[in-house]
């Protein structure tokens, strides 16, 4: 499947671009330096319906494809990590799941909030001891009076701050991949975010530890079948790591557009250090990998917006993507120098910001593992 | 109230401009987009719409079939239907030639206000507005920095170089606004989706009544002889701060009769 994109797609790019320039560029810095988490612009977001890419019209949304999802992400991205990250949780891990699992009364009640941004979502499945181990979880869900009683401890979720909307994950039969389910709900009393989680970087991006004590959920807030929660996980998350893919695009074009900026502005020994081979290379490595990452990326959204299977697809971008991300940080500060290491000048920044790809919603050894096993089938699982 | 807004199509103003050295005429080949300039006559007709005065508003554009993608732009930004005047024959029009196929265009409609942007970002002519206004015997401010309407008179703060005129005059008329009047919104995702749903008019020459020896290459008059770079500024003063930078600053500045 090649990916075309379409004047809707382009045009959704402009806008996201434009509205990064002028309300979000100018306080990148600062915000990192702070570790502000920019909520208000995520309601602005919102407000021009760019929450609302993947959500249909008759929600209140704007019925685009995940292609549009991972656009929006990928430009988010050049200037924030971290706000790009709070709308791709919002859109791949949040409505997406509602769209695909929920019944018609679930999606009318949460989609229109969720695509005009009144409902700002959050995915809780990681715990303290489960990991890339999912199957490991032990939040518990318990029938106790007609509604769904939650305990137990949810760990670096995204949003997790300050969410009004979380997908959950709890056990509600026996152990391992099988008894757990899906929940939805608002935020209420029971559901509390106990601290933000200090971190490398992404500081613009509210990463807490989510606890659940006695957390009420009505019974017709489960998602999808009961006991067969873990697959809307993994499902999920196929489709989401795709708009992570979309987010190292995003960082390595940042990175790439920087250290070329800066090649040409910078002299040394007589001249600018452009006309070095040594600072030529780089760039141009990191500029061909880029270029064939983002198409990974694109092909595995036109998959995915296709209905088509994209595990694999997926995977596969989110692997070279996020090496290209780190890769290309690692040259914009080498191509800065000393500037490079300074917290002023951006790159370091992106150097901090770039990791983050290779590790959540499946680390790199995850996505090789998923990639192993399309092509290795049964017999990868020894 | 019915307004026109005129918009152009301009090669893509973040893009380094280029000019064929054989034409001495700007590369258009590069992406193409709405002149930033004319958001701002745009979001000054929805704010008029958006004040309660019911308001129908019109893009005007004259300009090849493939710039309908720029129509469909300023229709984001806040249309309610397009105008398009699309024919190969207006190939190399010149202000003279478009302005006269504009005015044609707006004899069409009995429109009440004519918005144009206070320059088009590839050729920074300024003159479009004017022209438009002499064709259709309308009256014409430039560079207006704010619009007031009292039912059949319009108020116009007009920017000058020693602050402000308030120009009073009937309508219809044509106003060209400066790019201080307003801080033009984004258009939101609705409206962009929604755009390719406005009414659309494509017109041809023949559409139109406008006779094709009057516009093109025909019917335009100017010819570019050579191109040159504009003179430097001249002598500038360079002051160093060895402690006495703002008493120097402040003496020029009094010398040369900017501060009293
Ligand atoms: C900033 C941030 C935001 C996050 N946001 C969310 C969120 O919104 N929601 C959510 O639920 N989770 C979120 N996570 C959690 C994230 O998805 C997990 O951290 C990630 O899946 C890895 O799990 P772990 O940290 O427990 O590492 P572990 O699973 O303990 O892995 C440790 C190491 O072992 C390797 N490893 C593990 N298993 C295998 C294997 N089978 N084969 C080879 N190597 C293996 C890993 O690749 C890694 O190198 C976030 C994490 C971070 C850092």
């Amino acid at each position: 499947m090649i990916p075309a994109l379409s004047d809707v797609h382009e045009d959704l790019s402009a806008l996201v671009r434009d509205f990064c320039e002028r309300e979000i560029a100018p306080h990148t810095a600062d915000w990192d330096r702070t570790h502000h988490v920019p909520v208000p612009v995520l309601r602005q977001l919102g407000d021009l319906g760019v929450l609302g890419v993947i959500i249909p019209e008759e929600h209140g949304g704007a019925g685009l494809d995940y292609t549009a999802l991972c656009l929006v992400v990928e430009e988010l991205a050049r200037h924030d990590a971290g706000l790009s990250v709070a709308v791709a949780v919002h859109g791949g891990l949040c409505a997406a799941p509602l769209l695909r699992f929920g019944s018609p009364e679930q999606q009318a009640r949460y989609l229109p909030r969720l695509a005009s941004g009144e409902l700002l979502g959050a995915y809780a499945l990681t715990e303290p001891d489960a990991g890339s181990d999912t199957a490991a979880i032990r939040a518990q869900a318990v029938l106790d009076d007609g509604q769904w009683r939650l305990d137990g401890t949810k760990t670096w979720i995204t949003n997790g701050g300050f969410a009004d909307f979380f997908v959950l994950f709890a056990r509600t039969g026996g152990g391992g991949a099988k008894g757990v389910s899906a929940f939805v709900s608002t935020r209420a009393e029971g559901l509390g975010s106990s601290h933000e989680i200090p971190k490398l970087g992404l500081h613009t991006s509210s990463t807490a530890e989510v606890v659940l004590d006695g957390f009420r959920v009505a019974a017709d807030d489960l998602l999808g079948v009961r006991d067969d929660g873990l697959k809307i996980a993994l499902a999920t998350l196929d489709g989401g790591r795709i708009t992570i893919a979309a987010q190292a695009c995003g960082i390595a074009r940042a990175a790439l557009d920087l250290a070329c900026r800066y090649a040409a502005d910078r002299h040394a020994f007589g001249g600018p250090i452009a006309r070095f081979q040594g600072v030529q290379f780089p760039i141009a490595d990191i500029s061909a990998r880029l270029e064939g990452a983002r198409l990974l990326m694109l092909r595995a959204a036109a998959l995915r917006s296709a209905g088509k299977p994209h595990g694999l697809a997926g995977a596969q971008a989110k692997l070279i993507a996020s090496r290209v991300a780190v890769d290309a940080a690692d040259v914009a500060v080498q191509t800065l120098g000393g500037y490079g290491y300074s917290a002023e000048f951006g790159a370091e920044r992106l150097y901090r910001d770039a990791k983050i790809t290779e590790l959540y919603e499946g680390t790199s050894q995850i996505q090789r593992l998923v990639i192993a096993r399309h092509l290795l089938g049964a017999a990868a699982r020894g | 109230m019915k307004i026109a807004i005129c918009v152009k199509e301009v090669p893509d103003p973040t893009a380094e401009k280029r000019i064929d050295p054989g034409t001495n005429r700007l590369v258009r080949t590069g992406e193409n987009t709405l002149n930033p300039y004319d958001r701002h006559a745009i979001e000054e007709a929805v704010r008029i719409k958006e004040s309660g005065v019911e308001t129908e508003i019109s893009i005007v554009l004259v300009g090849p079939a493939s710039a309908a993608r720029t129509v469909d732009k300023a229709l984001a930004q806040g249309g309610d239907r397009s105008v398009h005047l699309a024919d190969d024959g207006l190939a190399d029009s010149d202000i003279l030639a478009t302005s006269r196929a504009l005015a044609a265009l707006l004899e069409r409609d009995a429109y009440d206000l004519v918005l144009f942007g206070q320059q088009a970002s590839d050729a920074e002519c300024y003159v479009m507005a004017a022209a438009v206004a002499e064709r259709l015997d309308r009256p014409c401010v430039s560079q207006a920095a704010s619009l007031t309407l009292d039912g059949s008179t319009l108020r116009v703060k007009r920017q000058v170089e020693t602050g402000y005129d308030t120009v009073e005059m009937p309508l219809p008329a044509v106003v060209s606004v400066s790019d201080a009047i307003n801080e033009p919104r984004y258009p939101s995702l609705p409206a962009i989706m929604g755009a390719k749903r406005k009414p659309h008019e494509v017109l041809s020459l023949a559409d139109a009544g406008i006779d094709p020896d009057t516009v093109g290459g025909a019917g335009s008059r100017t010819t570019v002889r050579g191109l040159s770079k504009p003179a430097g500024r001249g002598a500038s003063v360079r002051i160093e701060d060895d402690g006495t930078a703002a008493e120097k600053i402040l003496a020029f500045l009094v010398e040369n009769k900017v501060v009293v």
